[in-house]
């Protein structure tokens, strides 16, 4: 039976993530977990977040989960959502605490002067609700979904990679922007699958039964 | 291509049953919150609001497992208001599987609320919802509370901007003049929120048909258009909703 650990450092609530996994993968054993020997003996680990990272960050550390963490997203399959995608990379200007550093790059504030749509519309932060996504490159997390699918976000920050060879697929909010990355077993998204219904539940199953 | 405007039906939920006669086609039974909010979701809605409208204090926790049972089985955004008055009460529910919590009379009541809850959990999941009625004020319309029964003195706009900065990440507004009228939303109200505001706004009150979901969107700009009655009586699909909002050139997804 797959073990997915659903990586629990007390930032918000998993029950949907964990609810999500259960559905399109009834036969795996979800746990959420703030114990690193959990994490480590998962053979799929899910990294979510919320709220603010410098606070993510803190709160990981406090639970001695940055070690085990940082193996998974080395090692095995590998899936950071929302925050979870932002703390892999090295910096952020929501605050000083540095992130994970697994990605080269910074996560970034909607900037104000760009929050405009092409008709002139004024774009609010956070963004807010369904947006489509554009792959970049074929990824078998994409399996089965339609390029420019819509998902559901709720974020004001996004991330900018320096190795644009990351990207695995962007969005439009005023500007394009990197909504998920993709590196050997390791991938992440800015949205949240586990509210975007059907395409949502796609990509967890993809996620599932990936083998990279 | 860009960020779809949501439409959002809003179930009335009373000591953990849904109350208003919701008309679907082959409903076992109509005030099953879950197999109505599955039943939105096979529509297309792109949230479900629920408010609980319990008035006794007993009752009231029955929301609860509610908001359990369709979070494990209906995976868009679920928003749940009704009676939140404390840090804790924002806790329960996020706990129990809600994304987002709406406050409503305690946000003016205790301001300060709605700021600890930002910080504590994130504006991404704080809303304040906001009763407004046309009254003598700066902007022309004033702060009701308890449903619309108390009026506050607070003038609507500035209310709105206030919360904004209090650090909500979202504001629902209901027009108490239009609330059950079935006349369309306060396009006056809504407009004046949505260009006051950096946040998103939902327009609320007063839906009787497909064209007032556009013109709140169109004229109102408002970033979500709720309504209630005109899904729970089987009058439209959300599906429907949204291929007419489409054909005004609204982005919506379908």
């Amino acid at each position: 039976m797959t073990h997915i650990a659903v990586v629990d450092y007390g930032m918000g609530n998993l029950r949907s993530v964990a609810k999500a996994l259960e559905h399109v993968a009834p036969h795996a054993r979800v746990e959420v977990t703030d114990d690193p020997a959990r994490v480590r003996a998962a053979q799929r680990v899910v990294f979510p977040g919320q709220g603010a990272m410098p606070d993510c960050m803190r709160e990981l550390d406090q639970r001695k989960l940055r070690p085990a963490v940082i193996e998974a997203a080395r090692e095995k399959p590998f899936l950071g959502l929302c925050i979870g995608l932002q703390m892999l990379f090295d910096a952020s200007e929501e605050g000083p605490a540095a992130g994970l550093g697994l990605l080269a790059g910074q996560v970034r504030h909607f900037p104000a002067e760009r929050m405009f749509a092409p008709d002139g519309e004024r774009l609010k932060v956070p963004h807010m609700g369904w947006n489509q996504v554009y792959r970049q490159g074929e990824h078998p997390l994409w399996s089965g979904i339609a390029d420019g699918s819509r998902f559901y976000f709720v974020h004001s920050y996004y991330v900018e990679p320096h190795d644009s060879g990351v990207g695995a697929a962007t969005a439009r909010y005023g500007l394009d922007f990197t909504c998920a990355v993709a590196r050997d077993n390791l991938f992440a998204v800015q949205f949240h699958p586990e509210k975007s219904a059907g395409a949502g539940l796609a990509l967890l199953s993809n996620f599932v039964h990936w083998n990279p | 291509m860009g960020l779809a405007k949501r439409i959002i039906p809003c179930l009335d939920v009373n000591a953990g049953r849904v109350v208003k006669g919701v008309n679907f086609v082959g409903l076992r039974d109509a005030g099953d919150p879950v197999e109505i909010a599955r039943r939105y979701d096979e529509q297309g809605a792109d949230e479900v609001t629920f408010l609980d409208i319990t008035a006794s204090s007993d009752g009231r926790g029955l929301i609860i497992p509610i908001i359990e049972a369709v979070s494990a089985q209906v995976f868009i955004p679920l928003t749940v208001g009704g009676g939140v008055r404390e840090v804790t009460d924002v806790r329960r529910l996020l706990n129990a599987g809600a994304d987002k919590v709406s406050i409503n009379t305690s946000a003016v009541q205790n301001p300060r609320l709605v700021a600890d809850a930002a910080e504590r959990f994130g504006s991404q999941c704080i809303v304040v919802a906001i009763d407004a009625k046309r009254a003598n004020t700066p902007s022309g319309w004033e702060v009701f509370t308890h449903g619309g029964r108390n009026g506050t003195g607070l003038d609507a706009i500035a209310w709105a901007e206030h919360c904004a900065s209090l650090g909500a990440g979202e504001l629902l507004l209901t027009s108490m003049d239009r609330d059950g009228t079935k006349e369309g939303f306060d396009l006056d109200l809504t407009r004046a929120v949505a260009d006051a505001v950096g946040v998103p706004v939902i327009a609320s009150g007063g839906v009787g048909g497909l064209q007032h979901l556009c013109d709140g969107v169109l004229k109102g700009h408002a970033d979500a258009v709720l309504a209630a009655s005109i899904f729970h009586y089987g009058e439209f699909t959300v599906r429907q909703a949204k291929d007419f909002m489409a054909a005004q050139g609204i982005e919506v997804r379908l």
